[in-house]
C-alpha cells in the first residue's frame, strides 16, 4: 500500500469538496450558450444544503433497500475515490488491479440506485432502471477496454502506475492510439453520468428520462445523498480523463495538482458544451453509441499489438518485460526483493 | 507518424460505414476516405513538388472527393429512394464484424513477408482492412449504390497497399485503375437510374426475380 | 482416509434406512437429512487438511469388477471440490427436510423415504467421483450420479413437464458418457493402464491422440458441466427438479464435470495452445450466451439455471487463461487464471446454492414460480428477501462479496495478458476483458430484474400477497451460505494462502515459486479487502448519520407518486418481460423471442395480452431437428420388431455364434 502523503490526501478531500461544483460548471456554460446568465456555480451546494435540512417521505411500497440505496452509493463512490489518482499524484489506497475496484464500486453504486428504484413499485422508476442497466452493460466493456488499452501503453494496471506514467511523449508517438481511448473515455462519461446525448438532465418527461427518473420517490437527505454520490461519479470520470489529455508531470507535486485540477474543470466545460451543441440520440441508437464505444477502444488496443516491424527498423510497440505484476507504490516500480526472476 | 494517423483516419471511415444508417453519410464518408488516400501516397513518398506527382494527387482527390459524391448524390436523387440503409446484417452485428476484420487483418499482416518497404506498420493491415469492409458492404447491403460504395471501399483497399508498397510508378498504375473506378462508377449511376425507372426501386435482392 | 470411509458409510446405511421407513412418517426424512449431515461432517478434516496441502491419502481395495479397482486419493485437487460438496449437501439436507415434509404442494402424501436414499447415493457417488483414481471405479460412480440425479429430478412424477424434464436429463447425460467412455478407453490405452494416477505417460502419447482426448473429454465433461451448446438438459433439470436438489446439482454436480476437464489436463506438461484457446471460446460463449437466455426466462429456476451455465463459462473462460499462461510460460497469468477459475468454482457453489434455496423458499411460500406473478417479498419474506438479495449481489460480482473476489483475479489475469509483449497473449487478454466485462454487465441486468420483480414492488398476484416465510430449518442454511459469502469477500487473501497448495499443483511450480508469483496477487487482494472494510465503514457511518439526522426531521408515509392516476394498481408495475425487453431487442439474431400478442382494438380498452417466449435455441434448432431425424431413420428398422419372443431369442442365438466363431475362430 502507497506510503499516505499529503498530495493524495488532499486530492481526496479536493474530490469530496469540490465535485458539486462540476454540475454547477456544466449549467453555467450551458446558460451561456443559451444566451442566459445561468444559476450561480456553486447552486448545486445550496441545493444540498437545502435538501439535508428537509424531511422525508416515504412510499409504503418501499422497503428497507429503498433507504439503502442512496446511502450505499454514497459509500460506494466515496471508496471509489480512495483508489482514484488524480494526474500524477498517486491515490491512498494504489495496488495493482485497482482499477477493478473502481469499476466495481462504481458497478455497485449503479446497482442499489437500480434495485431502490424498483423497490417503489412504479412503472416510471422500473423504465429508468430497465435502460440504466441495460445502457451500463453495453458501457462497462468499453470503459475496461479502453483503461487496459492505457495499461498497455504505461505497461502497468494500476491507475496511479498508469497515470503517472502517462506524459506527453506518450502522446507524440501513440497519438492515435490515445486519442481512441480518449474517444470511447468521453462517450463512457456521457453514458454514465446520464448527459447528452445518453439522457437529458433537464427533461421532466417520464418517458424520455433514464437517471432522473430512477430516483424520483426520493427526497429530502436521500435526495441529497444520490445528487452527491452523481456528482462524485461525475468527478471520478473527469478526472480519469483529464488525466488522460493532460497529462503533466512538472515534479512539483502542487503544481500538478493545480494542472489537474483545471483540466478537471476544463472537462466539465466541454461536457457543457457538448450538451449545448448536440441533441438527445433516439433511444434505439443508444445502443449504437456505446457498442462503437467499446469498438473504439478495441481498436486503440489493436493498435498497440501491432508488433510490424516499421521502415526505421524499431517495433512499432515497446516490449515489456516478461508479465509480472506491478508492486504497488507511488515511487517507480521496484525490483522484486529475494528471488531473482528468472530471465526466459 | 502523420502516416500513422492518416491510416487511422482511414480505418475509422471504414468502420464508420460499416456501423451507418444513413446513405448521405455513408457517400460523405467514402468521400473524406478518398481524400485522405490521395493524400497518402504524395506524404509517404516525401511530399515532392513535382507538378506531374502534384497533378495526379490533385486530380485524384478531386475525382474522389468530389466527382464520386456528386455523380452517386444524383443517381440518389433521380431514383428518389429514402435515404436510409437497408442491410442483411444489421449496424452492432457489422460493427462487431468490422473489429473482427481489424483483428484478422492485423493478424494476416503479420504473415505477409514485407519489411523493409513498408512505409508505416499500419499500412497492411489498413489496406486488407479495406478489403474486407468493401466486400462485405458488398454483400450484406441491399441498395445498388451500398454496393457501389462498398466497391469504391474495396478499390481504396488495393490502392493503399499499393501507394505504399510500390514506388513512385504507382501512381502510373493507381491512374489508370482509377480511370476504370470513374467509368465503372458512372456507368452504375446510369444503370440505377434505369433501373429505378424500369422497377421501381434499386433494391438488388428483388432483382433476383429476374433469373426466372 | 478412514474418515471418508465412515462417511461413505454413513451416507449409504442412512440411505438405506429412510427407504426402508414406513410411508407417512417423517422419521424417513429425518433419517435421510440427519446421515446427510453426519457423512459431511465426517468428511471435513480430512479434506481440510488435504487442502492445507498435507501429504496425499490412499487407498486400495481390491475390486472384483473387470480391471476395476477400488482406488481413491484424496490430494489437494480433490479436496478443494470436496469441501463445498460437503458444506453444500449438509445444509441442502437441512433446507429439505422441512421444504419436502413441511410444505406447499402436497409434498407430505408423498413418501419422502426414498427420495433420501436417493439423496445420500448421489452425495457419496458424486464423493466417489471426486475421489476416484481407476477409469472404471469413475465411470460406474458418475453413472450412479446421473441415475441417483434421475430419480431425485423426478421427485414430482406427476407433473408431465417434470417427466419430459427427466427424460431429456436422462439421454443428455448418458450421450455424455458415452463420449467418456471413448475417452476412458483410449486413454487407458494409450496410458497403458487404467490407474489415473498413472496417466502422466499420457505425455508421451502423439498429439493427435491427445488432441483427439481433449474433444472427447471437452464433450463428456462438458455435457455435465453445461458448456453452450451441451447445456440443453440444465434449463430443463434444474427447475423440475426439487430445490434443494436444484442446489446441489447446480452448486456441485455440474462441477464434477469441470474437475474431471482439470484433472485431465493435470496430466499434461506440456499443453498445446490450441486447448487454452478453446476453452477460452468456449467460456466467452458460454457465459454471454447464457446470460442472455437467462434474461429473457420468466420462470425463476430457470433462469437461475441459465445463469449456472454462465458461470461454468466463467469457469472455463478462467482455466483457458491458465492454460495459456502455462503454454506461455507466464507464471502470473497461469496462477491468475486457475485461481478464478478454482475459486468461481466454490463461490458458484456457495450463492448459487443460496440462490436456488431462497428461489425454493420462495415457490414453498407462495406456490407460483413465475415472475410476473411475485411481488413485493421483501416484506412477507424478509430473510429469504435479504439472502437472495446478497446471492445476486455476489453473482453480480459487486464487491464485497465473493463474485467480485473470483471476478477481479480473471479480470487481473486479464490485465496481465494485455500487458505482456507478445500479441497472442494480450489478445487473450483483450478478448477477457472485453467478454468478461459484458458477462458481469449483463448478469447485473438480469438479477437487478430477477430480485427487484419477485422481492420489489407490490404483488401482482394473490399467490404472493399471501406469502409466508417457511421455518428456522429453510432459513438458517440460506443465513449461513449468505455469511460465507460475505466472508469469503472481506477474507479474500487468506483465501488465497488456501488455494496455494492446490494452485501449485495445477501450474507444475514449486510452492516457493507459487508464493513468490502470488505476492502481488496478495497485495492486490489485500488492497481490495481494505477497500471492502472501508466500504461497510462508511456505510455504517452515513446510514447512522443519515438516519440520526431524519428521526428529528418529519417523515411521513405515502403512496408512490403515480402522476396523478386515481387508481394505479399492482399489474401497472413494470413486469420482467418489459425490463429485458431493450437488451431482449438487442440481441434478437441471438434469442429468437416469440411474441403473441393480441392488441387492445377498437375505442374503448378491452382485454388484451401479450406473451413472448424464448425456447433454447440449441435445443430446438441442433438437437430437435437431428433427434428427428435420427428418429426417422431408425423408423426404417422397424421391421426388426415383430413382437415374438421367438424372433428375438433367435437374433441372441445368431449374436452369440457370431461372437464366439469371431473369438475363438482367430487361432
Amino acid at each position: 500500500m502507497a506510503g499516505i502523503n499529503w498530495t493524495s490526501l488532499l486530492s481526496v478531500i479536493a474530490g469530496i469538496a469540490l465535485a458539486p461544483l462540476l454540475p454547477g460548471i456544466i449549467s453555467r456554460v450551458k446558460a451561456r450558450f443559451a444566451g442566459r446568465r445561468g444559476a450561480p456555480v456553486f447552486q448545486l451546494y445550496f441545493d444540498l444544503w437545502k435538501l439535508w435540512r428537509k424531511g422525508a417521505v416515504y412510499s409504503r411500497t418501499t422497503s428497507w433497500l429503498f433507504r439503502a440505496g442512496p446511502v450505499a452509493g454514497l459509500a460506494a463512490a466515496a471508496v471509489a475515490l480512495l483508489v482514484l489518482p488524480f494526474g500524477s499524484v498517486p491515490a491512498p489506497l494504489a495496488f495493482a488491479g485497482d482499477l477493478i475496484l473502481l469499476a466495481g464500486m462504481l458497478g455497485l453504486m449503479r446497482f442499489m440506485t437500480i434495485v431502490a428504484a424498483l423497490d417503489t413499485g412504479s412503472s416510471f422508476e422500473g423504465m429508468g432502471a430497465s435502460r440504466e442497466a441495460f445502457f451500463s452493460a453495453l458501457a462497462e466493456p468499453a470503459l475496461l477496454l479502453a483503461l487496459g488499452a492505457l495499461a498497455r501503453v504505461t505497461d502497468a494496471y494500476s491507475l496511479s502506475t498508469m497515470y503517472g506514467a502517462l506524459s506527453f511523449g506518450h502522446w507524440w508517438s501513440l497519438g492515435p492510439v490515445l486519442a481512441l481511448t480518449a474517444a470511447a473515455l468521453v462517450i463512457v462519461l456521457l453514458a454514465e453520468n446520464a448527459r447528452i446525448p445518453v439522457d437529458d438532465p433537464n427533461t421532466h418527461l417520464e418517458l424520455t428520462m433514464i437517471h432522473e427518473v430512477m430516483v424520483l420517490d426520493h427526497g429530502g437527505p436521500d435526495f441529497a445523498a444520490i445528487q452527491y454520490g452523481a456528482a462524485l461519479k461525475l468527478w471520478i470520470f473527469s478526472t480519469l480523463l483529464a488525466s488522460l489529455l493532460l497529462p503533466v508531470e512538472t515534479g512539483m507535486p502542487a503544481l500538478d495538482f493545480a494542472c489537474t485540477l483545471a483540466g478537471v474543470f476544463g472537462v466539465a466545460a466541454l461536457v457543457g458544451i457538448v450538451e449545448s451543441v448536440m441533441a438527445r440520440l433516439r433511444m434505439v441508437l443508444i445502443p449504437q453509441l456505446l457498442v462503437s464505444a467499446s469498438v473504439l477502444a478495441a481498436v486503440a488496443l489493436l493498435l498497440t499489438l501491432n508488433p510490424v516491424e516499421t521502415k526505421a527498423g524499431r517495433p512499432a510497440f515497446k516490449a515489456a518485460q516478461a508479465g509480472e505484476l506491478q508492486r504497488p507504490d507511488s515511487a517507480p516500480a521496484q525490483k522484486a526483493d529475494g528471488i531473482d526472476k528468472p530471465t526466459r | 507518424m502523420f502516416i500513422d494517423f492518416i491510416l487511422v483516419l482511414v480505418l475509422l471511415t471504414n468502420l464508420k460505414l460499416l456501423g451507418s444508417s444513413r446513405l448521405g453519410a455513408c457517400i460523405r464518408v467514402a468521400a473524406i476516405q478518398g481524400v485522405l488516400l490521395g493524400i497518402l501516397p504524395w506524404w509517404a513518398h516525401g511530399h515532392p513538388a513535382a507538378f506531374r506527382v502534384l497533378g495526379v494527387t490533385v486530380g485524384t482527390v478531386i475525382l474522389k472527393g468530389v466527382v464520386f459524391p456528386w455523380l452517386l448524390f444524383r443517381a440518389l436523387r433521380e431514383a428518389e429512394v429514402s435515404r436510409e440503409v437497408e442491410p442483411f446484417v444489421g449496424y452492432v452485428p457489422s460493427l462487431l464484424f468490422g473489429l473482427g476484420g481489424l483483428a484478422t487483418a492485423f493478424w494476416l499482416s503479420t504473415r505477409l513477408p514485407l519489411t523493409s518497404v513498408v512505409h508505416s506498420s499500419l499500412l497492411v493491415p489498413a489496406a486488407l482492412f479495406g478489403i474486407f469492409a468493401g466486400l462485405f458492404l458488398i454483400i450484406s447491403r441491399k441498395r445498388a449504390v451500398n454496393q457501389v460504395l462498398g466497391f469504391l471501399v474495396l478499390e481504396n483497399g488495393v490502392f493503399t497497399f499499393g501507394a505504399g508498397v510500390i514506388g513512385e510508378t504507382s501512381l502510373l498504375v493507381e491512374v489508370g485503375v482509377l480511370l476504370d473506378v470513374f467509368v465503372a462508377v458512372f456507368v452504375m449511376g446510369i444503370m440505377i437510374f434505369h433501373i429505378n425507372r424500369e422497377f421501381d426501386h434499386i433494391d438488388t435482392d428483388r432483382l433476383s426475380s429476374l433469373k426466372d | 482416509m478412514s474418515w471418508i470411509i465412515a462417511a461413505l458409510a454413513v451416507w449409504l446405511a442412512g440411505g438405506i434406512l429412510s427407504a426402508a421407513m414406513p410411508r407417512g412418517s417423517r422419521g424417513g426424512s429425518t433419517i435421510g437429512a440427519l446421515s446427510a449431515v453426519l457423512g459431511a461432517v465426517l468428511g471435513m478434516p480430512p479434506v481440510v487438511l488435504a487442502i492445507a496441502g498435507q501429504a496425499v491419502e490412499v487407498l486400495r481395495w481390491n475390486w472384483p469388477a473387470p480391471y476395476g479397482e477400488f482406488h481413491l486419493e484424496l490430494d489437494a485437487l480433490s479436496a478443494w471440490f470436496m469441501a463445498p460438496l460437503l458444506v453444500l449437501s449438509a445444509l441442502s439436507a437441512i433446507y429439505g427436510h422441512e421444504y419436502l415434509t413441511g410444505g406447499a404442494g402436497g409434498h407430505e402424501r408423498k413418501a419422502a423415504g426414498p427420495t433420501w436414499f436417493f439423496y445420500n447415493v448421489l452425495v457419496a457417488s458424486m464423493a466417489v467421483v471426486l475421489l476416484a483414481r481407476n477409469a472404471v471405479l469413475f465411470l460406474v460412480a458418475w453413472e450412479v450420479m446421473a441415475l441417483a440425479s434421475f430419480f431425485l429430478v423426478t421427485f414430482e412424477d406427476e407433473q408431465p413437464q417434470v417427466r419430459d424434464a427427466g427424460w431429456v436429463y436422462l439421454v443428455a447425460t448418458h450421450l455424455g458418457t458415452a463420449f467418456l467412455l471413448a475417452f476412458f478407453l483410449i486413454a487407458g490405452r494409450e496410458a497403458g493402464t487404467l490407474d489415473m494416477t498413472k496417466w502422466t505417460a499420457l505425455n508421451q502419447a502423439g498429439g493427435g491422440v491427445c488432441g483427439a482426448l481433449f474433444v472427447l473429454a471437452v464433450v463428456g465433461f462438458g455435457t455435465k458441466a453445461g458448456f453452450m451448446p451441451l447445456h440443453v438438459w440444465l434449463p430443463e433439470a434444474h427447475p423440475a427438479a426439487p430445490s434443494h436438489v436444484s442446489a446441489l446439482m447446480s452448486g456441485i454436480m455440474i462441477k464434477t464435470g469441470i474437475y474431471g476437464l482439470v484433472r485431465f489436463l493435470s496430466y499434461f506438461e506440456n499443453v498445446p495452445a490450441w486447448w487454452g484457446w478453446a476453452l477460452i471460446a468456449i467460456g466467452l460463449s458460454s457465459g454471454v450466451l447464457g446470460v442472455l437466455f437467462a434474461q429473457a426466462q420468466h420462470d425463476l429456476k430457470r433462469l437461475l439455471a441459465y445463469h449456472s451455465v454462465e458461470n461454468i463459462g466463467i469457469i472455463t473462460l478462467g482455466l483457458g487463461l491458465g492454460l495459456v499462461g502455462l503454454n506461455m510460460r507466464q507464471p502470473v497469468l497461469a496462477l491468475l487464471g486457475f485461481g478464478g477459475g478454482l475459486l468461481h468454482v466454490v463461490n458458484h457453489a456457495l450463492f448459487k446454492g443460496l440462490l436456488f434455496l431462497a428461489a425454493g423458499s420462495v415457490l414453498h411460500g407462495c406456490g407460483t414460480r413465475q415472475i410476473e406473478l411475485l411481488g413485493g417479498l421483501v416484506k412477507r419474506m424478509p430473510w429469504t428477501g435479504a439472502c437472495f438479495f446478497i446471492g445476486s449481489a455476489a453473482i453480480c460480482g459487486l464487491p464485497p462479496l465473493n463474485g467480485f473476489i473470483s471476478e477481479l483475479m480473471l479480470f487481473a489475469a486479464g490485465f496481465a495478458g494485455i500487458t505482456h509483449a507478445s500479441a497472442t497473449v494480450s489478445l487473450s487478454g483483450v478478448a477477457t476483458l472485453g467478454g468478461l466485462a459484458l458477462i458481469s454487465g449483463l448478469a447485473a441486468a438480469c438479477f437487478a430484474k430477477a430480485f427487484g420483480i419477485v422481492f420489489l414492488g407490490e404483488p401482482r398476484d394473490q399467490r404472493a400477497a399471501h406469502a409466508h416465510e417457511g421455518g428456522w430449518a429453510m432459513v438458517a442454511p440460506m443465513l449461513v451460505l449468505a455469511v460465507a459469502c460475505a466472508g469469503i469477500g472481506l477474507f479474500s487473501p487468506w483465501v488465497l494462502a488456501a488455494m496455494r497448495p492446490v494452485l501449485g499443483q495445477l501450474s507444475q511450480l514449486a510452492p516457493a515459486e507459487v508464493a513468490f508469483q502470488l505476492g502481488g496477487v496478495e497485495l492486490m487482494l489485500a488492497g481490495v479487502a481494505f477497500g471492502a472494510g472501508a466500504f461497510l465503514l462508511a456505510l455504517v457511518l452515513l446510514n447512522a448519520a443519515f438516519r440520526s439526522k431524519l428521526r428529528r426531521q418529519k417523515t411521513g408515509m405515502t403512496v408512490t407518486w403515480d402522476c396523478g392516476y386515481a387508481q394505479p394498481t399492482a399489474r401497472m408495475q413494470y413486469t420482467g418481460s418489459s425490463f429485458a425487453q431493450p437488451l431482449l431487442a438487442l440481441f434478437e439474431p441471438l434469442l429468437q423471442t416469440k411474441q403473441h400478442r393480441r392488441p387492445p382494438d377498437g375505442l374503448f380498452p378491452k382485454a388484451a395480452n401479450l406473451e413472448t417466449e424464448t425456447p433454447d435455441l440449441c435445443r430446438s434448432r441442433l438437437f430437435h431437428p437431428v433427434f428427428m431425424e435420427l428418429n426417422r431413420l431408425l423408423g426404417r428398422l422397424r421391421w426388426l420388431q415383430q413382437g415374438q419372443v421367438q424372433l428375438y431369442v433367435l437374433y441372441i442365438a445368431l449374436t452369440l455364434v457370431a461372437l464366439l466363431a469371431w473369438k475363438l475362430g482367430g487361432n
